[in-house]
């Protein structure tokens, strides 16, 4: 920004020109200022997506987002659309049951990766099989933030957690390849960092046919950077722009995440195959009127 | 035709147009039922892939403004318990069907219980109040589901039909009414637009009007104690003021929901007390029992949860004694003895499954009763 710029900026902040954000009337503003910590990446998903919501030309009155339990389930709070806060793990299949009771409905599925990998892991994979229309957002900050930072199914071999003081003894998964492998559509990586490009993958996971997913390394400078020596948000964001690496259509099995390794980004699937509801009211509805 | 049957033709006659489920015996057939038929009246069945994920996906499909059914046994009902507290606290109309079989765990996949009653009151963690009604043929399987939906709807809450393997599978006549026959409560849609509305202000009866999804209102709904907005709100303010309207909107509204079918109470000294297949059994035995002079009355619990305490404390001031036959080691048992309060015996004759009762003990149990 030069000196003109500046002067421009600082002119129209004076007259509140930006007393509101232009994203305010997608959130409930009443239930402000959020839970999250300085330097959390959740704030950044839940702007991309909005942006993206901004952009996709939806019917607001038709998107519904649906979250489970932990830091990044309280988004569903804070949006101003229908929205859910379900038990823990249990976003999915209530979006399934959702989005089969009104089709003409845009759900949306915005979690974290403990609720939405460990204990919902099953409904994850079943949903993807059964290609139900939905997106899924799935913000991985490698630990459980809300309970205190406690290892989960994510956290990378070596990294310390508070219940894995000497180092994490499992392997974790890789989402990108997880999601592919049970059938999703369109599954993107992103980091926190690479803001432009999550957004354009939420928008294009929100106008795709079928379920997709994106997930959204993020920073959780307060739990698990304080365990693993990158104590602040920009120490994270700093890692993901030394380490990020963008590789679009690669086999996502090649995305594994190490403990201060390389971060694989990209979108890996981008493909077109029949939704559970294409199945169901085409296929059937001639079945069942051809008897 | 099979009670199973006449349970998803009674859900189909509500207008059941969801179906979320997952196979286990002896409730599978409900899940089959509903797989051919859902399509047929332009309705969506989905097998989940297990309970947790049925019962929610019902609260889902609830949300979505169409009416939504789950079927189960004692495992999955173990499971459904989770999401059936959601349910209760977001305050979803649903219906979820028990086909009891013998428990605990595995037991007897095949054969009857009834051990499952306790678990209807309390399966789910917190305090509540909960709908359950208990039919005792298919005819009643298929009124019964009917009602559940219309006490769902109502009262805003899930209702459980607690029945059981011998009901269940057992084949009888059942007669479906026309549609035009039929009492069907809607959705208690709010009366104000989006900008006024509050998805959790209650209305005199303390039920609050729901919308739906979809529809504009742009609602937040969540399992956290909230407010009338739907805000989640951590304090024991409005955890006190919610939970004391959970409770009441179904205790106040007692006398509408509470259903009892009684014979022979006037001068009755023994009253049998039972449900679902279990009353069945013992009208033998009371008619034994009477053909040898005993002054015996049924009393049989239609709708077992909320418990129709004040009609058995009404007849233990009068009556010697209680039977209480049921297909477990005393749940339903234990309420009528805390009704009774020690002014009449109460007799459990007890069962751990497997099989209905033998008509032998329960008639001893009277003639015990009697002296």
């Amino acid at each position: 920004m030069n000196k003109a710029q500046i002067a421009v900026e600082s002119a129209n902040r004076r007259i509140g020109k930006y007393d509101r954000h232009p994203l305010d009337y997608l959130l409930r503003e009443d239930r402000l200022p959020h839970i999250w910590c300085p330097g959390c990446g959740i704030g950044v998903a839940l702007n991309c997506f909005l942006r993206a919501l901004q952009k996709s030309g939806l019917d607001l009155d038709k998107v519904a987002v649906v979250s489970g339990i932990g830091c990044t389930g309280r988004i569903a709070g804070y949006v101003k659309l229908d929205s859910f806060h379900t038990t823990h793990g249990r976003a999915i299949p209530f979006a399934t049951g959702l989005k089969l009771a009104n089709p003409e409905l845009k759900v949306v599925v915005f979690s974290g990766d403990g609720d939405l990998i460990a204990i919902g892991g099953n409904h994850l994979i079943h949903a993807a099989r059964r290609n139900v229309d939905m997106t899924i957002i799935c913000v991985n900050n490698f630990n459980y933030g809300m309970t205190g930072g406690q290892v989960g199914p994510t956290t990378p071999v070596g990294a310390r957690t508070s219940t894995s003081p000497y180092g994490c003894f499992e392997h974790p998964f890789n989402l990108p390849y997880l999601a592919a492998a049970s059938g999703a559509v369109y599954v993107a990586r992103w980091t926190a960092l690479h803001v432009r490009r999550l957004e354009k993958s939420i928008l294009d996971a929100l106008h795709k046919r079928g379920f997709s997913f994106v997930e959204v390394i993020s920073p959780c400078p307060t739990l698990y950077g304080r365990w693993n020596k990158l104590r602040t948000g920009l120490d994270l964001m700093r890692y993901y722009h030394d380490k990020g690496v963008i590789k679009h259509g690669i086999d996502p099995k090649e995305a594994d995440i190490e403990l201060g390794g390389e971060i694989i980004e990209g979108v890996f699937v981008d493909i077109e195959k029949p939704t559970f509801l294409d199945f169901h009211s085409e296929a059937l509805a001639k079945d069942v009127s051809g008897q | 035709m099979m009670g199973d049957v006449a349970c998803a033709e009674g859900a189909i006659s509500a207008g059941c147009r969801f179906f979320a489920g997952y196979p286990i015996t002896p409730a599978t057939e409900i899940a089959e039922r509903m797989a051919e038929r859902m399509p047929q009246v332009g309705g969506t069945y989905i097998q989940m892939e297990d309970e947790l994920a049925s019962m929610i996906a019902v609260l889902g499909a609830s949300w979505g403004g169409v009416k939504a059914m789950t079927a189960t046994s004692g495992p999955g009902f173990s499971l459904m318990m989770e999401n059936l507290g959601l349910g209760i606290m977001t305050e979803t109309p649903c219906v979820l069907v028990n086909v009891q079989r013998g428990g605990p765990s595995t037991g007897l996949p095949t054969l009857v219980g009834q051990g499952d009653m306790m678990q209807a009151r309390w399966g789910s963690h917190g305090h509540y109040e909960i709908i359950a009604l208990a039919p005792s043929s298919p005819q009643e399987l298929f009124n019964l589901t009917i009602r559940a939906f219309n006490l769902s709807e109502k009262y805003r809450t899930p209702v459980l039909v607690m029945t059981d393997a011998e009901v269940g599978h057992m084949t009888e006549k059942v007669v479906i009414p026309p549609p035009e026959e039929l009492e069907i409560f809607p959705r208690r849609k709010p009366p104000v637009p989006p900008h006024e509305y509050l998805p959790y202000k209650a209305d005199e009866d303390l039920v609050p009007s729901m919308a739906n999804f979809g529809e504009g209102y742009h609602m937040h709904i969540t399992g956290l104690t909230h407010d009338e907005r739907g805000y989640p709100v951590i304090d024991a303010e409005t955890q006190e003021r919610l939970i004391n309207r959970l409770i009441e909107k179904i205790r106040k509204n007692k006398d509408d929901i509470i259903q009892l079918e009684e014979d022979g109470l006037d001068d009755a000294e023994v009253v049998v007390c039972s449900y679902g297949i279990s009353a069945r059994t013992a009208l033998w035995p009371v008619e034994l029992a009477r053909r040898e002079g005993i002054k015996v009355g049924t009393l049989r619990l239609i709708t077992v949860w909320p418990f129709p305490e004040e009609r058995i404390r009404e007849l233990a001031r009068r009556v010697k004694a209680f039977v209480v036959p049921e297909i477990n080691y005393g749940q339903i048992a234990l309420e009528v003895e805390r009704c009774a309060a020690g002014q009449a015996e109460v007799i459990l004759v007890r069962h751990a499954g497997g099989d209905i009762h033998d008509p032998e003990k329960v008639l001893e149990a009277i003639r015990r009763a009697a002296r």
